[in-house]
């Protein structure tokens, strides 16, 4: 398929990435192009110029702390993560990412274009909710980090703003973490996706119900306390031809008790 | 620091031959390897990324050259299907492909053979499970899976 018109730039920094993205109006940045190079070929998005960040070692990789903190580079692919001995610490990380799409796209896809993508549908986002992840964005004036909670604005939607990347996810140390989605095939397009997170407090992240996660936090890790907190926060998914909102709703409470039994019962 | 372009010279190498060519910035690897290389084993299917038809190895790394602009490819060594047959002579797998009639109209042959050979070079000895989760991202829309995963299990056993 042919694209409408773009301008191509190869950074070799990432001050230069953010100078071009700043330089530009209708710039964008290319992370991993599994989201970007499909809408921009159904005009979804026209981006005049495309950054590619691609080739930026700064972007990418994955540090474990010694408090168990792990820092995961915007630009790391969901292969990288899979295989990552480190990421290891926080054993979810791997198992949702080996979750998302094929080899072919986690193989160039990154945890950085899901976030920014902030498509209602990633798996990542709710994730990164229910582990409190802190994203480090970046601008030329300087760097801030911004709690995962208040990153995702709406659809397609995040706290970066034009001219700013994200550059860097710092997750916490824990391991009593669970997922459940229940999705269009195996690993296919997401219906309502659930993730859990019980180190300190129990926090449920839920997907595909709203335009951003929605955050319910149980009393207890017990599955009364958990369907009454998804009751609480009255969602109001939408319908459309994978399931109503009735049925979301439904899908909503059972995924978030299973999410957080698979965290209960993580040692 | 380069300023962004319309379209520019680039340099890839596939299956061994470089090939210099000027490709607009909006082309996608796909059609620079078809249409600017005359390299028509890899096919387009759905042009959406989700039927693998057009999966190449660009440096190493399986992925989908529908998704892929052309201009990131510069400087980079890619194997097509025309890569696998050295000669006439086909690979184990593609001979495997061959004996258990893994292809029906062909159309997905491509991709499928470039997804398994990503496959048996990473891990030799899949388990079936494994060489499902491999083919996910790959669709024969003649539904001749079954067939398909023989074929890599034998190429596999024969030490492909």
């Amino acid at each position: 398929m042919l694209l409408r018109e773009v301008e191509y730039a190869r950074p070799s920094s990432v001050d230069d990435a953010l100078r071009l993205l700043g330089e530009h109006d209708g710039a964008r940045a290319l992370a991993g192009g599994q989201t970007l190079i499909n809408v921009m070929k159904a005009r979804a998005a026209s981006p005049d110029v495309l950054v590619d960040l691609n080739g930026l070692g700064e972007l990418s990789g994955i540090e474990l702390g010694a408090d168990g903190t792990l820092e995961i580079g915007a630009m790391t692919t969901y292969t990288e993560i899979v295989e990552s001995a480190e990421a290891k610490a926080r054993p979810i990380l791997g198992e949702v990412c080996a979750q998302i799409a094929d080899v072919q796209v986690r193989n160039r896809g990154t945890i950085g274009g899901n976030l920014c993508s902030n498509d209602p549908t990633n798996h990542l986002p709710p994730l990164m909710v229910a582990l409190g992840a802190t994203m480090a964005i970046r601008g030329t004036a300087g760097e801030r980090a911004v709690p995962a909670r208040e990153f995702f604005l709406g659809v397609y939607m995040t706290a970066v703003g034009q001219g700013e990347l994200l550059t860097k996810i710092t997750i916490p140390a824990g391991r009593k973490d669970g997922f459940a989605a229940v999705t269009i095939g195996v690993d296919g397009t997401c219906i309502v996706n659930a993730a859990a997170s019980l180190n300190g407090g129990a926090r449920v992240a839920i997907g595909c119900v709203d335009a951003v996660p929605v955050v319910v936090e149980p009393a207890s890790a017990d599955e009364t306390a958990v369907r009454d907190a998804v009751r609480g926060v009255g969602l109001e998914p939408p319908s459309d031809v994978h399931g109503s909102a009735d049925y979301r709703r439904h899908l909503a409470e059972l995924l978030a008790v299973r999410a957080v039994r698979t965290a209960a019962e993580r040692s | 620091m380069e300023a962004p372009v319309a379209s520019k010279t680039i340099t890839v190498e596939i299956n061994g031959t470089s090939y210099e060519r000027e490709v607009e910035a909006r082309k996608l690897l796909i059609h620079f390897i078809r249409d600017d290389c005359d390299l028509t084993g890899s096919h387009v299917g759905c042009d959406t990324g989700n039927c693998g038809a057009c999966s190449v190895i660009v440096d190493g790394v399986l992925v989908k050259s529908c998704m892929l602009l052309a201009v990131q490819a510069d400087g980079a060594s890619i194997r097509t299907v025309e890569g696998l047959a050295e000669e006439d002579k086909l690979t184990a797998l593609q001979q495997a492909f061959s004996e258990h009639h893994a292809l029906q109209c062909g159309y997905c042959t491509p991709g499928m053979l470039m997804s398994a050979t990503a496959l048996l070079e990473k891990n030799r000895r899949p388990s079936e499970d494994e060489i499902r989760k491999a083919l996910q991202g790959n669709l024969c829309r003649c539904t001749g899976y079954w067939n398909i995963f023989e074929a890599v299990k034998a190429a596999a056993e024969a030490g492909a």
